[in-house]
């Protein structure tokens, strides 16, 4: 070829784009979550704003190849604020045939198909039934399409190292993101530094996958596939220090923040469960904070060593998905009967039953709401965003705390592993809160109530002179004796529901979105935010007489949101479930409310939230 | 505090007496029920321990044993069915100060809380299990139990039970508690010296009561139990020394393979290859176990007793551990590892 660094050439055209979103794809092998997390740590130093989504399957290695193989994660990024993981990709990374197959139907028309065509092989192609090349057929005209011999580029690079094939070809994902930086214009540092520390104990390893990420950035730039490359300017982001952080690792972060502040060590109990298990692993990290993390032999057992911590003075917290919930719900029950403080994190997933392990869906509501033997009222926080996970554990222990009772904290596997910069909290300026003092011995009853808040005394044992007894007999009122009385029974019922509602008085005025009264509201919970903000903004833009709100508070409601619905002519509830949040609020308010569903295991799209809005506002109900 | 320490702290203010122990609720058992004996052999024995009350707390599940916090004046937690082993765990570990005991019976405790038996054991949790044994459902009046005999005639199996009963004591063992014993309700003075060893000994404790349920299965343990009887059908383990049994002393256990036989001598005249007891050996432990009635005597006392680290001293070493290695640091831990700065 004869080319070299002094050969004149025209620098590469460089065009401004406003926002992209690019989904990263293969099999669960070619190491995709890594390379996408990868390329959102360069774009989150570039000053964009970014909203990511990870999309793995259920099996840890399904059969190479094939479609329940595939494993793809979105990043949408952009110069102005980010609401959601975008809807369609413009660029799609396939590193092998199912994964073209799998997303194809997603990818915008024109969009960039980049495409591994060295795993374009017989026998790939025909594990998922493709009769002919798709690379050769025509069928891909649509798309930009940029065929890259990935596997040979990388081994290429990599010639004159003493590496074994497999390594080699472990090293294409690195050659790939190579590119994209290019495209995209990313700096390498922080890949090139994470390279360095993932494989310091193995000096060739840190000097291949460098060397493929430096080859695959020269290439995208020299051998002129693409023509031009892309600059995404910085967002106008509030001043200060940000982080990437996911909603597993946030809630976990609020847990030992909580902990920090209320002087409480943080006890908790849980089992494995996807998609939970990463608040157990963040967690098991940070002992040194006096954090005792017990992986129990069962769900059962982790709430119940839970409840046993808080009966012991700690703040107990157990976490898990649906179908642990159900395990739970007896031992729940206790702690409401014990008033003890409890948080339990529900990381929702598809289900009924094992459904659908890793994909997301928010139908644990009423299961969270109503789902104990008795009349057994919890409160229930939800987080919107992954960083607000933070915000809502935080909250949780708060509320737990203050009114001695057990809390919902409810999450999804979306805010679970999806992930956004966050402004990190300064320490200094998180609410207070403490458990309160208690009364002198000679006047602590175990179930008197403090009049604010109807909390009963927290006397941990090891504290002489207020030694008693606790359990999910009922209670009798003040003496927390066991007792079977009918009037008194009915009391103790009515002072649970009533201590729970009193946790309204605490919910901040609910902010509304869009406009203050008109057409249609939006009402919202849960990791639907960006969609249903996003979709209420643009129909903003032409003046729809639109507003939305975000509940982050379940049970009890905010007292200001039958005012608020009142202020429209309909109410539009879009849920990841049949219907949930709308039964309860017809249910509470008596409104016609209409809901908005979508049970696919993934969230909502911004288009599909606007179009939903849309059809109210033409047609009305019906 | 370790237990050591905790073994050996002289009681806060005035000494403590079986009375300071009696909870001002009534009990409700039914006249004639074995859990009385239980009872007051336990408020009997916490005075002496020199643990200061409130630093005890029993936790139980569901089932007629499981009242048994209600009338202890400590601090107690009377739990859901089979579960108390969990919450017993979570507060040991979070209160590592308390002395906990958990209260449980054959359906609690080995049936539908059977996994959490098996796990607070083999953790080596610091809990003084007790396990009330009357091989019946009492409280939900009179259904087959785990420990009920293949055969036996309850309300739920009218033609009798086809169920192969679980040996609490081999269960014990196999799960990995370091300590295992098996005493009779009415046999006061064996019960108290056992219990003694219980209370002092630190993790996973584990003992079975064999107890009377004079409603629903009257004289289930009378052939160990009754005085008449009692000698001949029992045997006493007791470390280092010869298992030697029968109203005489004249009987003895010995092992021929791996099974264990009678052997008949003349009074004070035991033979030398007599089994002798060792607490310490796990594959003795189980083979007595196995002994039973009426094929054996039944053995009672300590099976196993060794030392081992407990769960919760482990727990708090990882913690000071991490402590000493970084100290915590809230903000940064907020900042996590890379982190990036928006100007003004």
């Amino acid at each position: 070829m004869g080319e070299t660094k002094t050969d004149v050439k025209p620098e590469a055209a460089v065009e401004e784009l406003e926002a992209v979103t690019i989904r990263f794809a293969g099999d669960s092998g070619d190491g995709i979550q890594l390379t996408g997390m990868q390329f959102t740590t360069a774009t989150a130093l570039a000053g964009n704003d970014l909203s990511t989504l990870p999309d793995y399957p259920a099996e840890i290695r399904a059969p190479a190849g094939t479609l329940p193989g595939v494993s793809g994660y979105q990043i949408h990024f952009s110069s102005r604020e980010v609401l959601t993981p975008g809807d369609a990709p413009d660029v799609l990374v396939a590193m092998n045939p199912a994964s073209l197959k799998a997303n194809l139907k997603d990818l915008k028309k024109g969009g960039i198909l980049l495409v591994n065509t060295d795993s374009f092989t017989p026998q790939n192609l025909t594990k998922v039934q493709y009769a002919k090349n798709p690379l050769e057929d025509g069928s891909l005209s649509e798309f930009r399409l940029i065929p890259v011999e990935l596997s040979r580029l990388t081994g290429n690079a990599l010639s004159g190292l003493a590496l074994t094939k497999v390594q080699v070809e472990r090293c294409k994902n690195f050659f790939a993101l190579g590119m994209m930086f290019w495209l995209y214009d990313r700096p390498m540092e922080s890949t090139l530094k994470w390279i360095g520390e993932k494989f310091k104990k193995t000096p060739l390893l840190v000097e291949a996958n460098t060397k493929a990420l430096h080859a695959g950035n020269a290439y995208a730039e020299t051998a002129e596939i693409f023509g031009s490359h892309y600059k995404v300017r910085k967002a106008p982001i509030v001043p200060g220090v940000y982080r990437n952080i996911t909603g597993n690792q946030a809630a976990a972060l609020g847990m030992v923040a909580a902990s920090q502040v209320s002087g409480l060590p943080l006890f908790y109990g849980t089992y494995p469960i996807t998609p939970a298990s990463d608040i157990l692993h963040e967690l098991s990290k940070h002992k040194n904070f006096g954090v005792r993390t017990f992986q129990a032999e069962d769900e059962i057992a982790a709430v119940g060593a839970a409840i046993g911590a808080s009966f012991g003075g700690a703040l107990g917290v157990t976490g898990t998905s649906g179908p642990g919930v159900a395990l739970k719900s007896e031992a729940i029950g206790l702690a409401v009967m014990t008033e003890l403080p409890l948080v339990i994190v529900d990381v929702q997933r598809g289900g009924p039953s094992t459904g659908l392990p890793t994909k997301t869906e928010q139908a644990d509501l009423l299961q969270c709401l109503y789902g104990r033997n008795g009349e057994c009222p919890i409160p229930i926080v939800a987080a919107a965003t992954p960083a607000e996970c933070f915000t809502m554990a935080y909250e949780a222990f708060r509320i737990a705390i203050k009114y001695m009772t057990p809390v919902f904290l409810l999450t999804d596997g979306y805010l679970a592993n999806g992930s956004e910069p966050w402004l990190v909290p300064e320490v200094s300026k998180l609410p207070r809160f403490e458990s309160r003092a208690l009364p002198p011995k000679e006047q602590f009853k175990p179930y008197s109530r403090e009049e604010g808040t109807l909390a009963r005394p927290w006397a941990v044992p090891g504290i002489s002179g207020y030694e008693h007894r606790i359990g999910g007999l009922e209670k009798q009122d003040v003496t927390g004796n066991v007792s079977y009385d009918p009037d008194n029974h009915e009391r103790m019922v009515r002072l649970r529901h009533a201590k729970v509602n009193k946790i309204a008085q605490d919910i901040p005025p609910t902010e509304i979105i869009g406009a203050k009264s008109g057409k249609v509201l939006v009402i919202g919970w849960g990791s639907t935010f960006g969609a249903i903000t996003a979709a209420v903004r643009q129909l903003r833009q032409h003046d729809e007489p639109v507003g939305a709100i975000h509940l982050r508070y379940l049970n009890p409601l905010p007292p200001d949101l039958g005012d608020i619905m009142g202020r429209f002519e309909q109410v539009l509830v879009p849920e990841m479930n049949m219907g949930q949040l709308l039964k309860v609020l017809r249910a509470k308010y008596l409104v016609p409310a209409v809901g908005l569903n979508k049970i696919k295991g993934q969230p909502f799209k911004i288009a599909e939230v606007a179009n939903g809005i849309v059809s109210l506002l033409k047609n009305g109900r019906n | 505090m370790n237990d050591e320490e905790l073994t050996g702290l002289p009681a806060s203010g005035p000494m403590l007496t079986r009375k300071d122990f009696v909870s001002d609720q009534l009990v409700r058992w039914c006249p004639g029920c074995g859990d009385f004996a239980i009872l007051a052999t336990v408020q009997k024995l916490l005075p002496s321990l020199g643990i200061p009350r409130e630093n005890i707390v029993f936790v139980s599940g569901i089932g007629c044993s499981s009242r048994f916090p209600y009338y202890m004046n400590t601090y107690g937690f009377h739990s859901i069915h089979g579960r108390a082993p969990t919450f017993a765990t979570g507060l040991k570990l979070s209160n590592p100060k308390l002395q906990v005991w958990v209260v449980t019976g054959d359906g609690d405790g080995l049936s539908i809380g059977g996994n959490h038996l098996i796990h607070a054991l083999r953790r080596n949790v610091d809990l003084k299990i007790l396990l009330f044994n009357n091989k019946i459902y009492g409280l939900t009046k009179g259904q087959a139990s785990p420990t009920s005999e293949f055969g036996k005639k309850t309300k739920s199996t009218p033609q009798g039970s086809v169920d192969f009963p679980v040996n609490p004591v081999s269960f014990a063992l196999a799960s990995g508690a370091t300590f295992v014993a098996r005493v009779i309700d009415t046999d006061i003075p064996h019960f108290s010296a056992v219990l003694e060893r219980a209370a002092k000994h630190k993790g996973s404790v584990f003992v079975e009561i064999l107890q009377n349920c004079i409603v629903f299965n009257d004289g289930a343990w009378s052939d160990v139990s009754a005085k008449a009887t009692r000698d001949e059908n029992n045997v006493d383990l007791r470390h280092g020394q010869p298992l030697v049994f029968g109203k005489d002393r004249d009987k003895g256990i010995r092992l021929k393979g791996f099974t264990p036989e009678i052997v008949q001598f003349p009074a004070g005249q035991p033979p030398k290859d007599l089994l002798v007891h060792d607490e310490t050996s796990p594959v003795l432990a189980q083979i007595l176990a196995h002994m039973d009635h009426p094929e054996l005597p039944l053995p009672q006392g300590i099976f196993r007793a060794v030392q081992a680290p407990a769960l919760h001293e482990l727990v708090d070493k990882q913690v000071e551990q991490a402590r000493a290695a970084a100290p915590p640091d809230l903000q940064r831990l907020l900042r996590g590892p890379e982190t990036w700065t928006v100007a003004a």
